[in-house]
């Protein structure tokens, strides 16, 4: 017995200790803030850590969804995706499409307490652009051809060449304007003019902003804090949802009934276009009559109602209704289901009796294995045997993506505000391409958009770019899933937005 | 003396040999860390800088040099994945995964000696076929299932308990408790089966063996027989369970953590490697390659003090 006590006694000591230790090492920057409307604060669930949060260098999605709280750029993107004035007050662009003006706003501070002024908007611009180190951290300003800033309040920007797709370069998403005094420290650090400053960042555990009290928008936030909480678990993170721990919490489709009754629910259009691609260099994706009868065999309201019970919008090309007028209308159904109709084009390609292929899959999101099966039965009716291959996402990026090494695969692109990016991977030279998919027709338009100044015609041209896609079949286009949050009813204020962004800014209790 | 120095010795050819595996299979391996962070619509010039910043553009056998180098002089390099230096983040995980990994163990001594002792003691009655049918259900269930039942019903009833997060023990000590009982219980049941198996089976052999008559026949307390000499007798082969207990233990909190959104050692292990955060990856792997060292190092020292037989060397 007294053995047993002995290592009783060992373990019970080592566990006081790391009690006592961790106690005594200062950790206030670890506080779990819990959301709710005592202390005036709410918690999100947010999937995984950021991946930079110097807003220069995130690029994740997931990231900006949270720091774009902290930072304002020029503009900003709107609810309905149109650009609004920022930082600028007001901007003009000169006749030939070479020079932006920017009048910047009065009266804005920075979290640290400095003014806003022209300097740091200049430096934001020269750091993304790498003008000092000779490494850019943005391609997206190699077209411009100086900075200037004439007054204290004006800044002008010269571009190379005139490109239609610049302004939405001009956001917080792309150039976020940080003050050049935090020079070194704007990862470790972030200083904005956001609604929200930055206050502490754990690793795997939370992200934590405050009430930014001098914002530029007089009267908001109504909220002193917000937590994101990084929890990797679905059903963990609605388990919470429902113990009142968290206040905003994404829900997967199926379990919207679960929820409904007890929560606001709403439902964001992502913008964002899942597709099947294939690897058009490769017999038998190269024959077009291949490409077009496996669109034809893909049943994509069977995918919508297997991987999100419905809750998404057919696509027919690389683009969402979500991206506004933009997007060309009546092409979900260009490739109606008709199984005779793809075995004939088969037949015709000289695939009578199919082939076998193999679709390859990231393992990050169950997304890709639901619709995978659905994908493969599909294609099973009409000859074509698909094997899937699972690979992790790691291995998905260098391999398929970069390497181009691959038969057919499955993935989803977030949408951006311009509409040039959200297309331009199809260009023959795109970096993107991993589709290898090549049409001069759209090669030229994309080139010409760029020094379209008439909306109209810029309108015109990406819906003949979306027609190319879906003619040619440059892949097959499914759906833009939406994604359903589940809030606490006592929250109001919460506004959605075309891209991933929880705008907190306005959000509070109710009294 | 010379036991110490050779266990030292070999501590370190240890180190040194799992790096080196750690580094082959790093290499063998496909992916690219800023990549796997940033997502396929990644900008190829923030790529190509961030590269160049933080060294990747180098080749491996390079980075392993710097990495090398670095660690002699004490520096275990920044993180890929979280741009901090290594040595902090395994300090701010080490609290969650070592406080939960010690509950667990002591939940499962505290529950599963006094256990089987005392079904050792009624062999073969009804209360012996019952809880060793349980044991069959322990050992069954998968932890990341019970997690979600004593969530479901632990957690979603009382408030002590939280179901997502982690809080420190600086911060509140019954909240650190709250957030780390449910998953220290969730990782302690089917080691709770295990132990409590073998601890019934030495006991009752033990009970069968001829000193066990000599002592009763001497007319001494059935009590004193168990915990001064059965208890004593069976503390070798269970201690060595308890070895093995501990490395599961360990092993369980990867999984555990994941699901209940600890922020401790073992989600910092999977996430280190899916992003191939190589210096993570080393800095975790050598730590762990310590602390199993180590442990068994305390386990031999432990039996040469339960059996004096035993020496050391």
């Amino acid at each position: 017995m007294r053995n047993f006590f002995k290592i009783f006694i060992t373990f019970s000591t080592l566990l006081a200790l790391v009690i006592v230790v961790s106690a005594c090492s200062d950790k206030e920057e670890n506080s779990a803030s819990k959301g709710s409307d005592e202390d005036n604060g709410v918690n999100i669930r947010i999937n995984n850590d950021p991946d930079f949060l110097d807003p220069h260098m995130a690029q994740a999605s997931i990231t900006f969804q949270m720091i774009l709280n902290i930072f304002d750029g020029l503009l900003v993107g709107d609810t309905d995706g149109s650009l609004q004035p920022a930082l600028a007050e007001d901007y003009t662009i000169s006749e030939d499409g070479l020079t932006y003006t920017f009048t910047l706003r009065d009266g804005v501070t920075f979290h640290n307490g400095d003014p806003l002024t022209v300097e740091d908007v200049q430096y934001s611009f020269e750091r993304l652009m790498g003008v000092e180190t000779g490494e850019a951290l943005s391609s997206n300003f190699e077209n411009v051809a100086s900075l200037d800033a004439p007054d204290e309040n004006t800044f002008i920007i010269t571009l190379k060449e005139p490109n239609s797709a610049f302004l939405s370069y001009l956001t917080a998403l792309h150039s976020a304007i940080i003050p050049k005094n935090n020079d070194g420290k704007h990862n470790e650090k972030p200083i904005g003019t956001g609604p929200f400053q930055f206050s502490n960042y754990s690793p795997e555990n939370n992200m934590v902003l405050v009430k930014n009290e001098n914002y530029w928008k007089e009267g908001l936030p109504y909220l002193d804090t917000v937590t994101f909480t990084f929890q990797p678990d679905d059903q963990t993170a609605l388990l919470s949802l429902q113990a009142g721990e968290m206040d905003i919490v994404a829900v997967g489709s199926h379990r919207v009934p679960e929820v409904e009754k007890d929560f606001n629910i709403e439902y964001q259009d992502s913008n964002s276009v899942l597709l099947v691609g294939y690897n058009q260099l490769k017999e038998p994706f190269n024959d077009i009559r291949v490409r077009q009868a496996i669109n034809y065999a893909v049943n994509k309201d069977d995918v919508i109602e297997a991987a999100f019970s419905g809750y998404a919008t057919k696509l027919g090309s690389n683009m969402s209704p979500a991206a506004g007028e933009v997007h060309k209308e009546g092409l979900e159904d260009a490739y109606a289901r008709d199984v005779e109709k793809a075995k004939q084009l088969l037949a015709e390609a000289g695939y009578k009796d199919g082939f076998s292929t193999t679709l390859s899959i990231s393992s990050h999101a169950a997304l890709y294995t639901n619709v995978a099966q659905v994908v493969v039965e599909n294609l099973k009716e009409v000859g074509i045997d698909v094997e899937i291959e699972v690979v992790e996402w790691g291995v998905w990026l260098e391999k398929i993506y970069q390497g181009r090494d691959y038969d057919m695969t499955i993935i989803d692109f977030t949408g951006e505000l311009s509409p040039y990016e959200t297309i331009e991977r199809y260009q023959s030279d795109a970096s993107g391409n991993l589709f290898n998919f090549s049409n001069e027709e759209f090669d030229g338009l994309m080139k010409d958009v760029l020094t379209e100044s008439n909306v109209d015609r810029q309108i015109e041209i990406y819906h003949r770019a979306q027609e190319i896609l879906s003619e040619d079949a440059a892949a097959v286009y499914m759906a833009d899933y939406q994604i359903i949050w589940a809030l606490n009813p006592k929250l109001e204020g919460y506004k959605l937005y075309p891209y991933f962004f929880h705008d907190l800014s306005e959000v509070k209790w109710k009294k | 003396m010379a036991y110490f120095i050779r266990k030292l010795v070999l501590l370190l050819v240890t180190l040194v040999l799992v790096s080196l595996i750690t580094f082959a299979v790093f290499q063998i391996i496909p992916g690219d860390p800023i990549r796997i962070m940033l997502g396929p619509e990644a900008d190829e010039a923030r790529i190509e800088t961030l590269e160049k910043q933080l060294g990747l553009d180098k080749p491996l056998h390079e980075q392993y040099g710097k990495w090398i180098s670095g660690v002699v002089t004490g520096d275990l390099g920044d993180s890929i994945r979280f741009s901090r230096p290594v040595s902090e983040l395994i300090a701010d995980r080490l609290p969650v995964t070592l406080s939960l990994a010690l509950m667990s163990v002591a939940i499962v001594i505290i529950v599963s000696i006094p256990l089987g002792i005392y079904i050792a003691r009624r062999h073969n009655t009804l209360g012996d076929v019952i809880f060793s049918s349980l044991t069959q259900v322990g050992m069954a269930v998968p932890s990341f299932w019970l997690g979600m039942l004593l969530m479901l019903y632990l957690g979603m009833t009382f408030s002590f308990f939280s179901i997502s997060g982690y809080i420190p023990w600086s911060e509140s000590i019954t909240g650190a408790l709250g957030s780390l009982l449910l998953p220290a219980i969730t990782i302690a049941i089917p080691q709770i089966a295990i132990s409590f198996r073998y601890i019934r089976n030495t006991i009752i052999e033990q009970l069968q063996l001829d000193y066990v008559r000599t002592i009763r026949s001497k007319g001494i307390g059935e009590r004193f027989v168990i915990y001064k000499h059965v208890l004593r007798n069976a503390m070798i082969p269970i201690l060595t369970v308890f070895g093995l207990i501990f490395a599961e233990v360990v092993a369980g909190t990867i999984i555990v953590e994941q699901v209940f959104g600890l922020p401790g050692f073992g989600s910092l292990l999977i996430t280190s490697i899916s992003y191939r955060d190589f210096p993570l990856v080393q800095g975790i792997v050598m730590y762990i390659t310590i602390v199993v060292v180590v442990i068994n190092f305390l386990i031999d020292i432990l039996y040469a003090i339960l059996d004096p037989r035993i020496r050391l060397g």
